[in-house]
């Protein structure tokens, strides 16, 4: 009997210590991502000055006249996911006003798995969508709108995070107390009064964390920007025309044959340094909104 | 009453009507926008079906890709998806599953636990093309795998990782606390209590949940890529280190491709892939609610 309890009692031990072993291993990935990005980057910034990185503006490390200026990858990244913004914050918003505070059951019942399917779909499909239906439609709209541009693949990506937008933003609104509106109705407001005057001022710390972890996801969504932006890296804010993200050139370079060790191939991961760097400052703020937000009704 | 008084009263009410009109007004927004959804997914939906419908035959399933875009077919491209997911889910189900049971049943407020927790919902943000480059970096190269399904795999199971520990973390929360006690009390151990009622009592969410996670790996494209896995595969992967290529990337590629026919192509391909998810997400709500009810 008590060797029994012994054997038992060893194999309790051995089983705690084998999942905590593995719940580590989540620390490995991340110091993995550091690592190989870091090594890669540091051989990069040896060869290339970081200032140049940084702050040139001539983007053109494949051709024989290399220049290494990011500034090109950051215009485009910042420039779709910009319209991508226009898209889902408002349309994100107005969605996530309507189903917390009007919306009747029935479409509760509807809207909420239409949206949980929207961001379902698979990035590449949306590229499709963006390149081959989207860009067509808005050429009859826009004059001078080249077959890839950023506005068409910033639109559908709007479409894409607007799921996200909305559905944090509702469970923000959601969570305000109901004797904040019952007040406002108290002092004779009507629903958007209550709703833009009352809720969305108190939600607001829970509703900014959910635009800033939107804005890191459109600076990192890949496909959709890949397959219908092009691939000219270029210092714009002119939506009409091709230019190049940051994902963009990682898969450009990706799809290529170029031989691990020269300094192209060391090009993506110092581009993928600066993505990781700016989606991480991105989501640790909005974590921080969401503690603040947490704070405020518990 | 004087004519300034009926005026004034006249535009207390077009001021209240106003009022009323507005709210209405924002209604019509709010559900427009909620509109937009429900539009943009038919209108895509719609798209795919027109082009792709037409091209679905039992050839395109079992040819081998070509450059005449009529006698292309995705089977290499689904036979290396369902390689690769495979692999994928055997390696993040297990690791996942006993991440999440070590966070939510031993780890309780631990600094170590809280560091871990941290650090989970920090992979989940991290966008998917890094996984692809730390895959290239850690698995292709520095660990020789080559550009495998097996590289793929462990690349995709880091990726769902986040997904997995968290919503399997989410099912054992719903687990009520009378369970494990009882089980204690009738003289059970922890693991005991954990293997025996804890898990089983779970095991719907922790499904639905592993499925959600499968589902996004299926979907994902950006990470594959930069890997280097092929973009045209005329063999099907016949062990874990073979080259391989899977359905995304195969669509990913005829998109790229000028010709009309491959556009058609893709779209076939799509509708492929969607049905796939669609299947497999209907499998997951189907068995959820079975298990739900034999556990009444």
């Amino acid at each position: 009997m008590a060797v029994s309890r012994r054997i038992r009692r060893a194999i309790e031990f051995v089983i705690e210590r084998t999942i905590f072993l593995c719940a580590a291993a989540s620390i490995l990935v991340t110091a993995g991502i550091i690592f190989v990005l870091l090594f890669e980057t540091v051989e990069f910034l040896r060869e290339v000055p970081i200032t140049e990185f940084l702050f040139g503006t001539v983007w053109t490390p494949l051709f024989f006249e290399k220049h290494f200026g990011v500034l090109p990858l950051v215009t485009g990244t910042m420039l779709a996911s910009g319209i991508a913004m226009l898209v889902a914050v408002p349309a994100g918003l107005l969605t996530a006003m309507y189903l917390s505070e009007y919306a009747p059951a029935a479409v509760r019942r509807i809207a909420k798995p239409v949206l949980e399917l929207l961001a379902g779909v698979p990035t590449v499909v949306y590229g499709y969508f963006a390149l081959l239906f989207v860009t067509p439609a808005l050429q009859a709209l826009v004059p001078n709108l080249s077959g890839f541009n950023a506005l068409s693949p910033g639109i559908v990506m709007g479409i894409m995070i607007l799921p996200l937008v909305s559905s944090l933003s509702e469970d923000a609104m959601r969570a305000v107390p109901n004797g904040l509106r019952e007040g406002a109705y108290a002092l004779g407001a009507t629903r958007m009064e209550a709703t833009l005057g009352v809720v969305f001022p108190a939600a607001f710390s829970g509703i900014s964390a959910a635009v800033v972890l939107a804005v890191s996801r459109a600076i990192g969504e890949t496909m959709i920007v890949a397959i219908a932006a092009g691939q000219q890296p270029r210092l714009t804010l002119d939506p009409r025309v091709p230019v190049e993200t940051m994902t963009a050139y990682i898969v450009q370079v990706s799809l290529g044959d170029t031989p691990a060790g020269t300094i192209e191939f060391r090009t993506i991961f110092a581009v993928g340094m600066l993505l990781f760097v700016s989606t991480f400052l991105l989501n640790l703020l909005s974590n921080l909104l969401r503690e603040r937000f947490r704070e405020e009704y518990s | 009453m004087t004519s300034s008084e009926l005026t004034a009263d006249r535009m207390g009410s077009t001021q209240t009507s106003g009022r009323y009109l507005r709210d209405r007004l924002f209604v019509c927004f709010g559900l427009l926008a909620t509109l937009l959804a429900l539009i943009a997914l038919g209108a895509l939906l719609v798209d795919v079906v027109r082009d792709g419908a037409g091209r679905l035959s039992w050839s395109f399933f079992t040819n081998y890709p070509s450059r005449r875009p009529a006698d292309a077919g995705i089977f290499p491209a689904l036979i290396g998806t369902l390689y690769v997911i495979s692999l994928t889910a055997a390696i993040a189900v297990p690791l996942g599953v006993a991440s999440a049971i070590y966070l939510e049943e031993y780890g309780g407020r631990g600094r170590i636990a809280r560091f871990i927790e941290i650090n989970i919902s920090n992979l989940a943000g991290v966008p998917s093309i890094i996984y692809g480059l730390l895959g290239l970096g850690l698995f292709v190269r520095f660990m020789g795998m080559g550009r495998s399904v097996l590289a793929g795999a462990c690349t995709l199971a880091l990726l769902v990782l986040p997904t997995v520990i968290l919503t399997t973390r989410e099912a054992l929360r719903t687990v009520p606390n009378s369970l494990r006690e009882g089980s204690y009390a009738l003289g059970a151990t922890k693991w005991q209590t954990i293997q025996h009622q804890v898990v089983p009592a779970a095991f719907p969410g922790i499904l639905t949940g592993l499925i959600l996670a499968v589902s996004r790996a299926i979907g994902e494209t950006a990470p594959l890529v930069t890997l280097g896995a092929l973009t045209y595969v005329p063999f099907a992967p016949s062990d874990i280190w073979s080259q391989f290529t899977v359905l995304p990337i195969q669509i990913f590629v005829w998109v790229s491709r000028p010709q009309a026919g491959f556009a058609e192509n893709a779209a076939a391909g799509i509708l492929v892939l969607l049905t796939l998810l669609l299947v497999l997400n209907g499998f997951a709500i189907a068995m959820r609610d079975r298990l739900q009810k034999r556990a009444r």
